[in-house]
């Protein structure tokens, strides 16, 4: 039997701004070892927060949230940010970088933050996620210089850094032009067949039809567990 | 502690906007080397008065100060009264007054027995007229035992011609203030007459010239044997109107003081109470340099207050992203709390080094010709202390400055930015 790596329970979630509107009704989930998970659904549907809230940077929501065995619900800030760094990787839409960084420094900082390994073999590691993302040669690159193709791929390159437990991705491709879509598509393919645990948001259907599980949202609710 | 991650970006940071960076730094520098300059410039202005001061006054200065008692009067005897007359005088007058110490010899031995007390120097002081051809020049002439007065003031340091010990050896001997001396167009070997308030005339040989740097000692005054100030005064070899003392510990004075006049029932002074007007001046210019500083040191921080606010503003993107990476509140807060440091202890050392170079150039300045004082250049104090309080005082200001921001930073929610 496979292992259980994601377990949220009734998850509700309130916007209190302006008005109080209740956006995630009594969400239950799980996700198992190797699974890759789409949520599609409509816009404003609640994709983006229930993901926010699965990665533990929302902590503003009742119900709770087991990832890996560990109870993240509740927990004090620091530990909160340990674990976030040790166990999740997050890619984001807007492939969010560190713009003064180069490509490989944007990629290494959660190594380094975590510190299990030294400095060497940390850049050495992030190297090599850069060469599997085809980008070595823009590896010392500032980050702000590459395109936005180049850039979601560096952003990938860093959410692997630390060998998370679960990736986490907010239409990765939301803001890429076709060619680079259809090369996110591949990579996440290969992240797949590489036993890697994902949860995507996307609109994409070609991309969701590729996942073992597709989770459609609706309104707050998840209406088909297929 | 910080971690090497936080260190590095922090690093990044401030390098990646150098002007920005260099524009705060120059606040405090500038606020720091001020302060420095003021600071040494002042204390060593103070550190001059007082020495000045010092330099004339003793630690304790006992002396008869006479008390007008009308209690009883010969007003009575000339009158005839009666029990029901009133006898009314007014601005009555003393009959005698007489300013010595009466057992000056038994006071000065005792003195002298006193463990904490290194220079007794007994005097007679009165106001004589010295004659220069037909004007007479009026000055201070204190006799005194010129060994115990050298040990006193340490006049043997500020002779300009001759020795001190001079007076011992020659007859009717005098020393001159070097500008008393010039006025009366006298050089050592040079006679020179002195006329008491009774008419009594001397006549005495100068035998030395010494220069205080302070007009009431080089131009009102004069220094003969306490032997020869009494036959001037036509008083006897005890007569005695002040002692004077040098303590192990000066500070010890105010305390001393009252003791000494109880015991012997005569006034006596301490040197903080006689130039009490030196210290409010010193209180006075210190608490004006606190003060401004104080003003210049907030304007650096209100500087950096700004500038990583808007630094702050610039970088919630990266903040974000850091806190989904998972750097901690705490994380936060040292990198953007130890680019205010890094800003404040870089300017603050730069500031001292400011304040160093500007009070050593002020320190060979030239004090413009003064008739009396006498410097030269214009007093500088380099003491360390005011350096170790300017980093205190700049850290302090630049951390309190980049708290408040690097707080702000840590309360960011990501969320809120990464849904773009
Ligand atoms: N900070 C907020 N304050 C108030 N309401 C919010 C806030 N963030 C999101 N919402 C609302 O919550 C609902 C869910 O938003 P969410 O971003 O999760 O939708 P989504 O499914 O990700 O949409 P999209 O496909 O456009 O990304 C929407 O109605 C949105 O308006
Ligand atoms: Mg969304």
């Amino acid at each position: 039997m496979s292992q259980q790596v994601l377990k949220a329970e009734k998850l509700n979630k309130y916007f209190h701004e302006p008005d109080t509107i209740h956006v995630l009704h009594d969400i239950s989930m799980s996700v198992e070892e190797g699974e890759f998970v789409s949520i599609m659904g409509k816009s404003g549907s609640g994709k983006s927060t229930l993901l926010y809230l699965l990665s533990t940077l929302d902590t503003q929501y009742e119900g709770t949230v087991d990832i890996n065995g560990t109870r993240v619900t509740g927990l004090p800030e620091n530990a909160m940010a340990r674990f976030r760094n040790e166990y999740i990787g997050f890619v984001f839409q807007f492939h969010f970088l560190l713009p003064e960084f180069t490509a490989l420094e944007n990629v290494m900082l959660p190594a380094l933050k975590l510190g299990k390994r030294d400095h060497g073999a940390i850049e050495q590691q992030a190297m090599e996620k850069l060469r599997k993302m085809d980008l070595h040669q823009y590896a010392h690159k500032l980050s702000g210089k590459l395109s936005g193709g180049q850039q979601q791929r560096v952003a990938i390159a860093r959410a692997l850094i630390n060998d998370p437990r679960i990736i986490m991705a907010d239409e990765p491709t939301g803001n890429l032009d076709s060619a680079n879509t259809a090369n996110i598509f591949d990579i996440f393919n290969g992240l797949v067949q590489d036993g890697n645990t994902i949860i995507v948001v996307t609109h994409d259907h070609d991309f969701a039809r590729k996942s073992t599980r597709i989770l459609e949202m609706a309104d707050g609710r998840i209406c088909t567990n297929g | 502690m910080m971690l090497p991650v936080n260190w590095k970006i922090m690093k990044v940071h401030l390098l990646s906007r150098k002007r920005q960076t260099i524009v705060a730094m120059l606040g405090v520098t500038f606020g720091i080397g001020m302060f420095i300059l003021m600071m040494s410039f002042m204390k060593g202005m103070n550190d001059f008065f007082e020495d000045i001061m010092l330099s004339v006054t003793p630690d304790i200065r006992i002396y008869n100060d006479y008390k007008t008692d009308y209690s009883s009067s010969v007003t009575g005897q000339y009158l005839g009264a009666r029990p029901k007359n009133w006898i009314i005088v007014r601005h009555p007058r003393p009959r005698q007054i007489n300013l010595n110490l009466k057992n000056a010899p038994g006071i000065i031995e005792d003195l002298r027995k006193q463990n904490e007390i290194q220079v007794v120097s007994p005097l007679v002081s009165a106001q004589v007229l010295f004659n220069y051809g037909p004007v007479q020049l009026s000055a201070l002439l204190d006799g005194v035992d010129i060994r115990e007065e050298d040990r006193l003031f340490g006049l043997s340091d500020k002779m300009a011609s001759g020795r001190p010990e001079n007076l011992l050896t020659s007859d009717n001997g005098i020393l001159l203030g070097y500008k008393l001396a010039k006025k009366l167009n006298v050089r050592t070997g040079d006679l020179v007459t002195a006329t008491a308030p009774s008419g009594i005339q001397l006549r005495f040989r100068v035998v030395g010239l010494y220069k205080f740097g302070i007009a009431t000692m080089d131009e009102f005054k004069a220094y003969v044997s306490l032997t020869d100030m009494q036959q001037l005064l036509g008083k006897s070899r005890d007569y005695i109107t002040d002692i004077r003392l040098k303590l192990k510990d000066m500070k010890q004075a105010a305390v001393k003081a009252p003791a000494l006049a109880k015991r012997y029932g005569y006034k006596a002074d301490d040197w903080e109470t006689v130039n009490a007007s030196i210290k409010a001046g010193n209180l006075i210019r210190d608490t004006f340099t606190y003060v401004l500083n104080f003003t210049l040191l907030l304007i650096a921080g209100f500087g950096i207050y700004n500038i990583m606010n808007m630094v702050i503003l610039g970088k919630l993107k990266d903040i974000a992203i850091l806190k989904a990476e998972g750097f901690a509140r705490k994380d936060i807060v040292q990198i953007f709390l130890s680019q205010s440091l890094i800003i404040g202890l870089i300017g603050s050392v730069a500031g001292l080094l400011l304040g160093f170079l500007l009070s050593y150039s002020l320190s060979k300045v030239p004090w413009p010709e003064d008739e009396y004082i006498v410097i030269k250049r214009f007093p500088v104090n380099f003491d360390t202390l005011y350096y170790m309080v300017g980093l205190i005082f700049g850290l302090l200001t630049t951390g309190i400055a980049g708290l408040l921001p690097a707080l702000k930073a840590s309360r960011v929610d990501p969320v809120a930015i990464l849904r773009g």
